[in-house]
């Protein structure tokens, strides 16, 4: 089995949000950059997959310079080998485009990404990438296994779980249940120091075209205050709700 | 020209939500100059989406879509879109809208939105109002593709009618082979999701122990809400995995969120901060949720809980 996990770069869960340049760019001053915490899981189940079943672990990430320290903590976590595309991702479809160039040229059989990325939140690169290789897709998936070329897959639904079988080759969008959190790799210091010598490639992107482009950015509207409501005053709080809020 | 909405319903009846995307579309539609016309999948009675101005529904009737498959879902859609020749495609973002749509934007060759938040605010460019960074922050986007796909986010827009006098079509697109499929699903019936709900009540470590739960259902139960946990809850096995929300867990865009005993990390915050209305009850005035709350009580749970169960009750007499 040949894996391939697209590891997205984002800022940190307790990152601040700000924007520079008249709101029309991110402003990464500051910000400590990590792995997509869904990517996480997806790479400790492939992990698993070499462990136990002998496959190859390669991480991909379409990006500029600044995201190789992210995959550099992938190889730590163990991949075999990194592969960083060369542009910058603004739009899921063009990086869709250019990861399934990657899946195509290097035969992987079984692509592991997270369900989303917690940046722009596009949840789209899976779905797309899947659809344009023509690979089996299954989003949300809180459970994989796999043996010989069968998968069975669970998904996450609205109030339970689905169950699916499904053959490879097939793209899987993971969260947490992929694996628990508990059993969550970080990388210690071998892992750090061998991941130093494991291989990791720049490939040129295709160049593909973008389908959207952000124009500016924004940031929730200043919230009123909270307004406080005495413990021993229940019934006021039952009144709010219902006469001003308007929720019950 | 035509904005394409797909309708979502379960077992036959649809889906409440639904409504919001529908009357949505409508706007869309209007904004554009054109039709809106709305896809409904083995739905027992289309003529409620009248309601919300669908002039034209296709009406698909088909077993073999009896449970939904996502890559012949998205087929489907396709084949509607390009049999009304829509511009724009609508789905609600949700479990399975999300799972649909980025496939259905590759085979129309379209730019995709997800998470949308209001109206385009121009229709050329096509630029809609995103969510991102888990709620912190929002971006706007431009879709620079003919054919445009867009989710919209719940409770972004509202339950907007415009009775109008439909017509329905029955539409009986091709059915494709898909190599993934369903060979169980598990719900946990008879409860309300917490991605169907209005009403939301959540409880945190501040509970102390899964044996003070009692008190959170039966606040769930008077006010017709789901129930959810902070991580920690369900880390320790207090509650089920499947009631973790937050930035880790389910996202919440419910009507009204009440926080019992939850500090408000920013994590936390970050998966609920979509909800309208945000009520906290916590002991400890300086808890970080109070700067995202609405309403809050500075109180011990055990005894706020349990009367304000009982004021609801009596509200609830009253305004029957
Ligand atoms: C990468 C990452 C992802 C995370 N994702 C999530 C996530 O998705 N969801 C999530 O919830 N957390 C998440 N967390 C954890 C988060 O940082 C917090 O630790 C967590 O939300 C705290 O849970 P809590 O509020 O229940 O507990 P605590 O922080 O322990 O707060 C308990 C609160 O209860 C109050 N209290 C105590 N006794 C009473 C009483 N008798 N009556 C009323 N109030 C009382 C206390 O004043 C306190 O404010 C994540 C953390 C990380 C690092
Ligand atoms: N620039 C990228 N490089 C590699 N993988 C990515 C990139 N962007 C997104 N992905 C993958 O696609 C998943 C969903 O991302 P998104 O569609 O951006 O929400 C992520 O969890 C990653 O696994």
């Amino acid at each position: 089995m040949k894996i391939l996990v697209c590891i997205s770069h984002v800022p940190d869960t307790t990152s601040k949000i700000n924007f520079t340049e008249n709101d029309t760019k991110f402003d990464s001053n500051g910000v400590q950059f990590v792995i997509n915490p869904y990517d996480e899981f997806a790479l400790t189940r492939a992990m698993w997959f070499k462990e136990k079943q002998g496959a190859s672990v390669t991480v991909v990430n379409v990006g500029n310079a600044s995201t190789e320290a992210t995959l550099r903590k992938a190889l730590a976590i163990g991949a075999d080998d990194a592969i960083r595309v060369n542009a910058e991702a603004t739009d899921g479809l063009a990086v869709a485009k250019e990861l399934a160039e990657i899946v195509k040229n290097g035969s992987f059989n079984l692509v592991l990404t997270g369900k989303e990325s917690i940046d722009y939140n596009g949840g789209m690169v899976p779905g797309m990438l899947a659809t344009l290789l023509d690979y089996n897709f299954v989003n949300a998936c809180i459970g994989l296994e796999i043996e010989g070329e069968t998968a069975t897959v669970s998904r996450e639904i609205d109030g339970g779980k689905e169950v699916l079988a499904s053959s490879l080759p097939l793209v899987v969008a993971g969260q947490k249940g992929l694996v628990e959190e508990k059993d969550l790799r970080i990388p210690n210091m071998r892992g750090i120091m061998m991941a130093r010598k494991k291989p990791l490639t720049v490939a040129e992107p295709i160049g593909a075209a973008v389908s959207t482009e952000t124009t500016s950015f924004e940031k929730p509207a200043a919230k009123s205050a909270c307004k406080i409501v005495d413990a021993d005053n229940v019934d006021e709080l039952v009144n709010l709700l219902h006469n001003e809020a308007k929720v019950i | 020209m035509s904005v394409l909405v797909v309708a979502e319903s379960s077992e036959g009846k649809l889906k409440k939500s639904t409504f919001e995307v529908v009357a949505y579309g409508k706007k869309v539609a209007e904004q554009l100059g054109t039709n809106m016309v709305v896809l409904a999948i083995n739905a027992n009675e289309p003529n409620q989406l009248y309601t919300y101005g669908a002039e034209k529904v296709l009406s698909v009737t088909n077993d073999a879509l009896k449970t939904f498959n996502a890559k012949i879902y998205a087929n489907v859609i396709q084949q509607a879109a390009e049999k009304e020749s829509a511009a724009v495609v609508v789905v609600e973002s949700n479990a399975n809208g999300l799972y649909v749509a980025p496939m259905v934007a590759v085979s129309l060759n379209a730019g995709f939105a997800s998470n949308v938040v209001a109206l385009p605010s121009s229709t050329a460019p096509f630029t809609v109002k995103r969510k991102a960074f888990s709620s912190k922050g929002f971006n706007n986007t431009q879709i620079t593709t003919d054919v445009k796909v867009i989710a919209l986010a719940k409770n972004s827009y509202g339950l907007v009618e415009g009775e109008v006098a439909g017509t329905i079509e029955e539409f009986s697109p091709s059915v494709i082979e898909s190599g993934v499929s369903s060979t169980s699903i598990e719900q946990t019936t008879g409860k309300i999701t917490i991605a169907d709900a209005d009403i939301v009540v959540s409880g945190g470590r501040g509970l102390k122990g899964p044996e003070n739960w009692g008190m959170v259902e039966e606040l769930a139960e008077v006010l017709g809400a789901a129930t959810a946990c902070s991580k920690p809850v369900s880390d320790l096995g207090w509650r089920s995995h499947s009631e973790h929300v937050g930035q880790t867990g389910k996202p919440v865009a419910s009507n009204l969120y009440i926080a019992i005993g939850i500090s408000g990390a920013i994590q936390h915050l970050a998966g609920i901060n979509s909800s309208k209305v945000k009520v906290v009850i916590n002991t400890d005035p300086e808890a970080p949720f109070f700067k995202a709350a609405d309403y809050g009580i500075v109180g011990d749970a055990f005894e706020v809980v349990p009367k304000l169960i009982e004021k609801l009750k009596n509200f609830k007499e009253n305004n029957a």
